[in-house]
């Protein structure tokens, strides 16, 4: 009994979880790829075709985990089908793939954990057809956080795999 | 009220896990959690040439911040004090010590010898049974004065505790500066009291987890000098720093074995990162570790025989440990939550971690089997246990949360007693205890 209800608060808690993260990740998605404002489109509009921009702004460079996970979900899926896309159409491009983590783990494991993001995504940009003699990995773990603040809204963008484009002009 | 409940409950809790150690004349248990410090008198160094001011004065501070320091001993404030020394071949007279609560007396006197070096002679005395425990001399060069000092301090703690000291030491640490988001990392090295910080790297490359070889001459650490985080070691003497063999991904979480002769860390295989040992005689390396799973944060028992590490095989951090060459893999942590950064104490008794549970990070020992588990500090965000070469204090980083947070590196006792701020420059993290250096 005492199971089942430690059972069902959990699965309430994981609903809750997962439906905040969801709202995060969209609030996420509107700042990287316009959402309606004006400044922004001006950005998309701009950026040359095939520069790190372009990449950056109309392709998505980056993709986001759950805590303590590598699994890759819908949207990061899609992120990344994009990304090789755009890699397809700019056969002389290499990138560098970045693992990170938030500030929630130890330093050594994070280093690893991190770096098992950007194989994950690597994984999935070859076998979309992209060839591994044009990707690298680097594992940052907890050390270069985008958002500094201490609370998921920042972690949730600090568990990431950024795909940097080498060789930009 | 409940704060209140639950402090005497810790209090109760560490009482039963106490564990008696043969006891030095004086008394004072180390394992008693510091519940009655021992009075010590402490008047400054007798200094009758008096080249250098207040050198004299200045010994006797450092000595006295050492022990009182350790939370086993209460030096008395010399305004108290009855009587003046004059010299050390001078009797004391007790009766004027007793009076005043001393336990102990260490009188000492320093002279001044040819290029700049000084001698001091000390003694300590047992106040009660008017004899001396200890007499000694010993000389140095002038500007070592604060190493001299800790050097007497453990002397005394020796000879009062039956424990090894600990204040001869320095540690190694990395400085942060700059925003949280593009942090400044450089390798840096201090006393043990915070004194001498010094900065070994320029700051240019993202620097982590220096640890101590077991003379204290070198450091193996992360860089990411070249690009791919590498472990590497840096000599102290020379100031040159080498990568630890060529691996083609990233290899993290480096120590020195007990006998210095080779690094035990973890290589990025893939998804997965497996522990490997690497002779740094002939750079032969040997796989330890062979799963998917993240394999990392090894560390050494003192005697080289096994090997303590963290996992995820089983879905969460958990701690291992291992015979040294690999076989007979065992997990030791059962208790909610994860752990991790497992550190073998010198001794051998403990095992210190970082553990998290509840979106709470705590610093932890238990025994090698994984019995008598024991948290010593929970907060928003504890990491990192290093042990003092005694086995009986802890330092680890305790990080504030939020944009303008960031690490400061703390000591404690085992006991969860005594908790200190070492105060430096500026943030500081990963602190790696060094062994006793003179």
């Amino acid at each position: 009994m005492i199971y089942k209800k430690a059972l069902n608060l959990s699965v309430t808690f994981l609903l809750i979880f997962i439906l905040t993260g969801c709202a995060s990740r969209q609030k996420i998605e509107q700042v990287l790829f316009g959402g309606g404002n004006d400044n922004e489109a001006d950005i998309v509009s701009n950026a040359i075709p095939g520069s790190s921009q372009d990449f950056t702004v109309n392709v998505g460079d980056r993709v986001f985990f759950a805590t303590n996970s590598t699994s890759l979900d819908d949207d990061a899926m899609a992120i990344l089908e994009r990304q090789a896309s755009w890699l397809e159409l700019y056969p002389e491009i290499d990138i560098i793939v970045e693992g990170h983590a938030d500030e929630r783990g130890t330093r050594e494991y994070n280093l690893a954990l991190s770096a098992k993001r950007a194989e994950v995504a690597v994984s999935y940009l070859e076998s979309l057809g992209i060839g591994s003699e044009r990707i690298e990995t680097i594992s940052y773990g907890k050390e270069r956080p985008v958002a500094a603040c201490s609370s998921e809204a920042c972690w949730s963008q600090n568990r990431r795999a950024v795909s940097v484009v080498i060789a930009d002009n | 009220m409940r704060t209140k409940i639950r402090c005497i409950l810790t209090v109760i809790a560490i009482l039963l896990l106490q564990i008696r150690y043969p006891q030095a004349a004086l008394e004072i248990n180390v394992n008693d959690g510091n519940l009655k410090p021992l009075p010590i008198a402490i008047p400054s160094v007798i200094d009758k040439q008096g080249l250098e001011k207040d050198l004299g004065f200045d010994i006797s501070r450092v000595i006295a911040s050492d022990l009182a320091g350790s939370g086993l001993f209460y030096p008395i404030n010399p305004k108290a004090f009855l009587e003046n020394l004059n010299s050390i071949s001078q009797k004391p007279n007790f009766n004027s010590w007793r009076v005043i609560n001393a336990e102990t007396l260490l009188s000492a006197e320093l002279s001044y010898r040819e290029n700049d070096i000084v001698r001091i002679d000390y003694r300590l005395w047992d106040v009660v049974a008017e004899k001396a425990l200890v007499e000694q001399t010993l000389t140095t060069s002038r500007n070592k004065w604060r190493s001299l000092a800790h050097v007497i301090a453990d002397t005394v703690y020796t000879r009062l505790t039956g424990e090894k000291g600990y204040f001869d030491t320095k540690v190694a640490f990395i400085a942060e500066s700059g925003p949280k988001t593009n942090r400044i990392k450089r390798l840096a090295i201090m006393d043990q009291d915070g004194f001498n910080p010094r900065l070994l790297t320029t700051g240019n490359d993202l620097v982590l987890t220096p640890r101590f070889s077991p003379n204290s001459e070198d450091l193996v650490y992360l860089s990411y000098r070249n690009g791919q985080p590498q472990v590497y070691i840096y000599n102290l003497e020379s100031k040159q720093t080498y990568v630890v063999g060529s691996f083609p991904g990233m290899t993290f979480a480096p120590r020195f074995s007990p006998d210095g002769k080779k690094i035990i860390m973890s290589l990025q295989e893939g998804v997965g990162s497996n522990i490997f040992e690497m002779n740094l005689s002939n750079f032969e390396r040997r796989r330890l570790t062979n799963t998917p799973d993240i394999n990392t944060a090894p560390s050494y028992s003192p005697d080289a025989k096994n090997i303590v590490f963290e996992s995820d095989k089983s879905g969460t951090q958990q701690l291992y440990v291992m015979d040294a060459n690999g076989n007979n893999v065992r997990r030791i942590s059962y208790g909610t939550g994860s752990y991790s950064t497992p550190v073998w104490s010198p001794r051998g008794d403990y095992i210190a971690f970082t553990k998290i549970s509840k979106g709470r990070f705590m610093i932890g020992v238990m025994f090698a089997d994984g019995s008598g588990e024991r948290i010593i500090t929970d907060g928003f965000h504890n990491e990192g246990p290093t042990w003092a070469p005694n086995g009986r204090v802890l330092m680890f980083f305790r990080e504030s949360p939020g944009e303008t947070g960031g690490a400061m590196i703390y000591s404690v006792d085992i006991t969860g007693y005594n908790e200190k701020l070492i105060e430096t420059p500026g943030f500081a993290s990963d602190p790696s205890w060094s062994t006793l250096l003179n």
